[in-house]
């Protein structure tokens, strides 16, 4: 984190984080090829979450609704508007940063606990108008995108994100923006002055900082982040549902984070890919599979209370970022 | 010469009690300005209000020719009015450097200062000594150099006007010394408004004395006047507390 410290290593370790995922495309059987270029947006939907609990300390109970806005933004916009794929992406964005000034000008009059009940609220709000608009949104069936609608034509050539290569591809490009945006973001000065938010928000004011205004701008970029990986997962799978708008979408994030240390670049990643593949091990095996979830998540707040990386960075590798 | 701050008519008020009450005050630039008072006597109220912490019940601050009474308190510390809280308030989880390196990236962005964070980060906790405790983290430091790092942050901030609110608590006499000297240099560049009970601190160090008490001036003046202020002494300098 300390300017002066050489940056090197820490883009480095990225880079070659971002290359191995690229070589996995190539190797990966069928199955975990596709289950990790879901895993991938799922990561970019953490780190737009890990940007503001992390590191500015505000938890939002509410980040469905981000994810789901770029979701319905871009879902919406190529199934009802005959939007192209580039341009429903940008949908998404726009969504995503509308809804994350509103909400953010709204919320941040509170903190604490009255913060994650507001972002929780709002989130509800929006999942209750998603199943309210059925006729537009397809309720809680959802709508599919069909394969037409998700091929990209970029002058000759032809991206169709129905296929597994282009679809992961895709998905990595995506997370590989985000990551190195994030690494940049956290070492930058706006970045130290958010972390100074979480550690003390009337020091940092009293060191001429506007507190709000950097708050509101870590909610807008946490909230286009969260968009982008929902825009991203319409057009990529093809489901716009109405359960990623749920509670459930907006405790995910958390846990994801939890697990793979928050305030660290690549915890999200980490903890997105832990979280994924328990389920998805542990489901195969016994229909308690949400029991043994639980207790992985109790013994690894008990033996590693800052996440996996949190903890590597805290006993061994101080320069993480 | 204008006064660099004044306070006309200030006032605060918690529930019924009149922690600051009807303040008149100016201050020159260049002056260290000590203020003094029994506990609970109203000064870190009264700067709270010149810094803009806690906002007045009435009465009105001038700052540099400009009324700065409605102005938030982060546009007053980019005008330069810089404050060192009483309870060290220190960034306990990030290291000297990081702590430093706040204000100084605020100057450098406010116009106020040039060249990179790096250099204004190691010339401020030079200037206090502590360019060696850099990496520490600022809640391992020890106390005095706790407090050291609080003034290390508001130097930082190239201020016009610092405030220091009791920064020889809990020093040991040796560090006291030292930072008499420190304040000293600090005073060459900025006015300085000292709240500070240690009253040979206060002797040696201020060109005048503002003694409060029950949110009111009680007096003003030279170290020898009020040394020889019979009122005060009765309120406090004879008060048995210092
Ligand atoms: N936020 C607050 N709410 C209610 N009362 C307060 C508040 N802040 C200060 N007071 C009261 O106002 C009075 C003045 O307090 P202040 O802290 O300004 O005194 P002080 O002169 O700095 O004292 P000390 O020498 O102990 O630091 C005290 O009676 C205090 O209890
Ligand atoms: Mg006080």
């Amino acid at each position: 984190m300390m300017e002066g410290s050489s940056p090197a290593k820490a883009y480095l370790l990225h880079v070659a984080v971002i290359a191995l995922l690229f070589v996995l495309n190539f190797i990966l059987p069928a199955y975990h090829h596709g289950l990790l270029a879901r895993i991938l947006v799922l990561a970019t939907f953490a780190m737009g979450y890990n940007l503001l609990f992390g590191y500015v300390g505000l938890l939002s109970l509410g980040h469905a609704m981000f994810f789901a806005a770029g979701l319905y933004g871009a879902g919406l916009g190529v199934h009802h508007f005959g939007l192209s794929v580039p341009v429903a992406f940008m949908a998404a964005l726009a969504c995503g940063a509308v809804l994350s000034l509103v909400i953010g000008l709204l919320a941040l009059r509170t903190s604490g606990v009255a913060f994650m009940i507001v972002t929780m609220m709002f989130a509800q709000v929006l999942a209750l108008a998603i199943l309210y608009f059925a006729p537009l949104t397809g309720g809680d069936q959802g709508l599919v995108l069909q394969q037409q609608e998700r091929v990209v034509h970029l002058g000759d050539t032809v991206l169709d994100l129905t296929n597994p290569t282009a679809r992961y591809m895709v998905a990595l490009v995506l997370f590989s923006i985000v990551l190195l945006l994030t690494l940049a973001v956290v070492r930058s000065r706006f970045g130290r002055v958010l972390i100074a938010v979480r550690e003390n928000e009337e020091r940092t004011r009293m060191l001429g900082y506007d507190t709000f205004a950097n708050k509101l701008a870590a909610v807008v970029i946490s909230g286009v982040i969260c968009a982008a990986a929902g825009g991203a997962y319409a057009l990529l799978f093809g489901y716009v549902g109405a359960n990623f708008a749920s509670v459930q979408y907006s405790i995910l994030p958390l846990l994801w984070v939890l697990l793979g240390g928050a305030a660290t670049t690549l915890g999200p990643l980490i903890g997105t890919l832990f979280m994924y593949y328990i389920v998805d091990i542990t489901s195969g095996y016994t229909s308690a599979y949400l029991l043994i979830v639980g207790i992985a998540l109790i013994l690894l707040v008990l033996f590693f209370p800052k996440g996996i990386l949190g903890t590597l960075r805290q006993r061994w590798v101080r320069w993480l970022p | 010469m204008m006064p660099l701050m004044t306070t006309k008519g200030l006032s605060r008020h918690f529930g019924g009690l009149r922690a600051v009450d009807n303040v008149d005050f100016a201050l020159m630039p260049g002056e260290i300005r000590a203020v003094i008072g029994p506990n609970g006597a109203g000064k870190t109220t009264f700067v709270s209000l010149v810094c803009g912490r806690i906002e007045p019940t009435a009465g009105m601050i001038v700052f540099d020719n400009a009324d700065i009474t409605n102005l938030p308190a982060h546009k007053r510390v980019r005008l330069g009015i810089a404050y060192t809280f009483q309870i060290t308030s220190i960034f306990a989880n990030l290291s000297a450097y990081e702590n430093v390196a706040l204000p100084v990236q605020r100057t450098l962005t406010d116009g106020r200062s040039k060249g990179q964070v790096h250099a204004g980060v190691m010339e401020a906790l030079e200037r206090v000594g502590l360019a060696d405790r850099a990496n520490v983290p600022a809640g391992q430091l020890a106390y005095g150099h706790q407090r050291l790092l609080e003034v290390a942050m508001g130097l930082a901030l190239k201020p016009r006007l610092l405030v220091l609110d009791e920064p020889t608590q809990g020093l040991a006499d040796s560090e006291i010394e030292n930072f008499i000297g420190l304040v000293r240099e600090i005073a060459s560049e900025a006015t300085l408004l000292i709240i500070e009970h240690n009253m040979p601190v206060v002797m040696e160090l201020a060109d005048r004395i503002t003694v409060f008490e029950a949110g009111r001036i009680l007096a003003e003046g030279t170290p020898e006047a009020i040394r020889s202020n019979a009122a005060v002494q009765r309120a406090y300098l004879g008060g048995g507390d210092d």
